[in-house]
């Protein structure tokens, strides 16, 4: 942990849905340094998502405070607030009617930037993701394949130059390949632009390999957070079982897949 | 004479500029304004339930009012309106014709546009409105630039079926004093002239075939994402648009308007005065089909300027009175009171069409009958018929009280076929027209009213206020006055329903005109 005051930090939050029945946070209190790549694990309903969205104000939290860069943001406006975090969303979440580089420039277009600037961050963010300019630009979503489309919602997160991206369960729906491909890119990109970045994953590996601290959810309550070396030490018998899964899983491989063999 | 060369299909090709123009012109401005009300409606309700099952029972009652009474209701709600305004704010407006048919297709198209739109906006993937709202959309950027395009393929089913039935149903507006194409279907049922009745609702199809078909180009180009079609479909309907208005708004207006009522026998007067006008070297049209609660007030408010009424019509139904005067007199006091609202009574036309009992007459000497009071003792065994408003008249409860007549059955029927009906025996009585020529036709035989429950009816002819000094006018029309006996009328009449190229209002008007013009 560093001295600096974290970039978001999450105190005391809380939120239910249904008038109060089902509590979907409960009194989660986390913080996120600047640079950081945090991933939340945790199962259906563990309310990692909704965590997330609060930070948004995608919803609006019932209890405690969120504040990014020290600024409250139930104090700020939320529509400029969303333009300032860039959002990759569960299965793309792509404009069906817009072509990808309109899905691309469109945070960029609502803040009112130039049309040639547009047209240019959308070229050099096609490179980023690694979408070729010429054969991409003008498709409509329904064209690409599930991992082009989630590189293109990398690329429309990251098109007004934001300092945070959330991500909800980006690579999820994705087959391993291209899930991990995805996942080394995005790594890269996260360093190379000194993002802090949030990502929600249902999958311990996953978590293990991106991120630098995990946090472990579980019926709306935060149950351990850390570096993997950290959670291994977690006494919680959740986290233990969570853990338990990806080790499992390296050492059948070690067995069944031997170095040499593979090479 | 070969059905596909009759000279009335020409005749009919001659009034489809007038009549598509009108008709593309009040069904475009309904449907603009319909779109008008309901998107910003539905938008606004489609999240909150209340107002949103509200507005669609709304809606949805508003469809089961038939078409017919729907466009009705509109003018006489718009009179009242209308005068209101001009004791208030210093002017009015013409309630009749453009105006209420335009309001009530409005109202009209709702439903398929809000039920649509609703479904659409609503159809649209949560996911994708939280990708909108995430991204930094407002709530309005979001609807306009990612909820409605893609509710759009929905909305447009709606708009079509919107389009569809407002072209439909804009056929009836011809009652109220908007020209459509309704005017042939109207005109061709009382001449029983098919030719027009089949080119009326020919055009009226065709016309909303491709209105659909041209829209639906639109939805599958925007469901397919594909901008030609949608520009083509687009530039189609302003074709369509421009084609059929261009004509209409060319042509010159004409100055004076002759009104009809629903009857053939109007239908050839009507044509007959716009022939004198025109003799007369003034432009004249005929505004034919008008209800006859429309009529009267449109001639009041100057929307037409001439017209023939009847005087037990006016007397009992336009001034509500129940006692009966002596034929002289009662001409004299209607006078008077059309006076006061500054309508001129130029005069009678020399024959009455008056409601009257009628039977077979074989019938009627076998059973001895000769005169309604002979009739009272056997018509609890017979049907009556009658056209849609007799038994509500009070005409019909002055006969029932003057003659304590009762029937076992009452039926209400189209009048051009209750001669045919009583002819052949189905029903044993009818209220006919004495001036009808289908009594002739028929051999039917009118059963004297001894009593005179029935007031007089004498075809008169009445000027709108605007017109009352206008002696251009006057001198036109007058040579009409007191030359029109019965006899004529009833032959014009059968003429009129006739069926062939010979039996068009106009060639009748001029037959009639041969015949009395040399009086």
């Amino acid at each position: 942990m560093t001295a600096a005051p974290p970039l978001i930090a999450f105190a005391h939050v809380g939120k239910s849905f249904d008038g109060g029945r089902v509590k979907a946070v409960d009194d989660v209190s986390l913080d996120v340094a600047e640079g950081e790549f945090l991933a939340i694990v945790g199962g259906s309903g563990s309310g990692k998502t909704t965590l997330l969205r609060l930070a948004n104000r995608l919803i609006e939290t019932d209890s405690g405070h969120i504040t990014i860069d020290g600024e409250d943001v139930r104090a700020a406006d939320p529509v400029s607030l969303r333009r300032r975090i860039g959002y990759v969303f569960q299965s793309g979440g792509l404009f069906p009617h817009f072509d990808v580089a309109g899905n691309i420039g469109i945070t960029p277009k609502l803040l009112g930037t130039p049309q040639q600037e547009i047209a240019a961050r959308v070229d050099e963010l096609l490179d980023l993701v690694r979408l070729d300019r010429a054969q991409y630009r003008d498709r409509l979503p329904h064209e690409l394949s599930g991992g082009q489309r989630q590189r293109v919602g990398v690329a429309r997160a990251l098109a007004a130059r934001p300092k945070i991206v959330l991500m909800d369960e980006p690579f999820g729906a994705l087959d391993p390949l291209t899930r991990d491909a995805l996942g080394d890119d995005y790594r890269a990109l996260h360093k190379q632009l000194g993002l802090t970045t949030v990502m929600i994953t249902h999958d311990m590996t996953e978590a293990i390999l991106h991120a630098d601290r995990i946090a472990v959810m579980h019926s709306g309550k935060l149950l351990a957070q850390g570096t993997p070396a950290e959670l291994s030490n977690s006494g919680d018998a959740y986290v233990g079982e969570l853990l338990r899964t990806p080790r499992r899983q390296a050492e059948r491989l070690k067995v069944l897949l031997p170095r040499d063999g593979a090479a | 004479m070969n059905f596909f060369t009759d000279s009335r299909w020409s005749e009919a090709l001659a009034h489809l500029p007038d009549y598509l123009g009108n008709h593309v012109r009040v069904s475009v401005t309904a449907l603009a304004l319909g779109l008008a009300i309901s998107l910003p409606l539905a938008i606004a309700a489609r999240n909150r339930p209340i107002p949103r099952s509200l507005l669609l029972g709304l809606a949805s009652i508003i469809q089961t009012v038939p078409g017919l009474a729907l466009l009705a209701l509109f003018y006489p709600l718009l009179l009242a309106l209308a005068s209101l305004s001009l004791a208030w704010f210093g002017f009015g407006f013409s309630a009749f014709g453009f105006l209420p048919a335009v309001l009530a297709l409005a109202l009209y198209s709702m439903l398929p546009v809000l039920r649509n739109t609703i479904t659409g906006l609503n159809g649209v993937e949560p996911a994708i409105v939280e990708a909108a709202q995430g991204v930094g959309m407002t709530p309005r950027q979001s609807l306009l630039s990612v909820e409605l395009p893609l509710a759009l393929p929905v909305m447009m089913a709606g708009i079509r079926t919107a389009a569809v039935w407002v072209i439909g149903t804009a056929t009836l507006s011809t009652p109220i004093g908007q020209t459509s194409l309704g005017n042939y279907i109207f005109a061709g049922l009382q001449t029983q002239n098919w030719v027009f009745v089949l080119f009326g609702c020919l055009a009226a199809a065709v016309l909303a075939l491709g209105v659909d078909q041209l829209l639906a180009l639109i939805e599958i180009g925007i469901r397919q994402r594909r901008r030609w079609r949608v520009a083509f479909g687009g530039v189609g309907l302003a074709a369509l648009a421009v084609a059929t208005l261009v004509p209409s708004l060319a042509r010159s207006p004409s100055s004076y308007i002759v009104g009809a009522k629903t009857f053939a026998e109007q239908y050839v007067l009507a044509a007959l005065i716009a022939q004198r006008l025109q003799a007369a070297g003034l432009s004249a049209s005929t505004r034919e089909g008008l209800g006859s609660n429309v009529i009267f007030d449109a001639l009041v408010s100057g929307d037409i300027d001439v017209y023939v009424d009847y005087s037990g019509t006016l007397w009992a139904n336009q001034f509500h009175h129940s006692d009966i005067k002596p034929r002289a007199e009662l001409l004299a006091e209607l006078k008077a009171i059309l006076a006061q609202q500054k309508v001129t009574l130029l005069g009678e036309l020399g024959f009455e069409n008056a409601y009257a009992l009628v039977m077979p007459r074989k019938r009627a000497e076998a059973l001895g009958i000769r005169t309604v009071a002979d009739l009272v003792s056997r018509a609890g065994t017979m049907s009556i018929a009658a056209d849609y408003e007799f038994f509500s008249r009070p005409e019909w409860a002055g006969l029932q009280k003057a003659y304590g007549l009762a029937f076992r059955a009452q039926r209400q029927m189209q009048p051009d076929f209750m001669y045919a009906a009583v002819a052949s025996g189905e029903v044993d009585v009818i209220a006919g027209y004495t001036s009808d020529g289908l009594i002739a036709k028929y051999d039917l035989v009118v059963l004297e009213d001894t009593k005179h429950a029935i007031p007089p009816y004498d075809a008169i002819l009445l000027l709108a206020p605007k017109r009352a000094g206008d002696q251009a006018l006057r001198a036109a029309v007058t040579p009409l006055l007191g030359h029109i006996d019965i006899a004529e009328m009833r032959e014009a009449n059968l003429r009129a329903a006739g069926g062939d190229s010979a039996s068009s209002p106009s060639a009748v008007a001029r037959w009639l005109w041969d015949k009395i013009g040399k009086k």
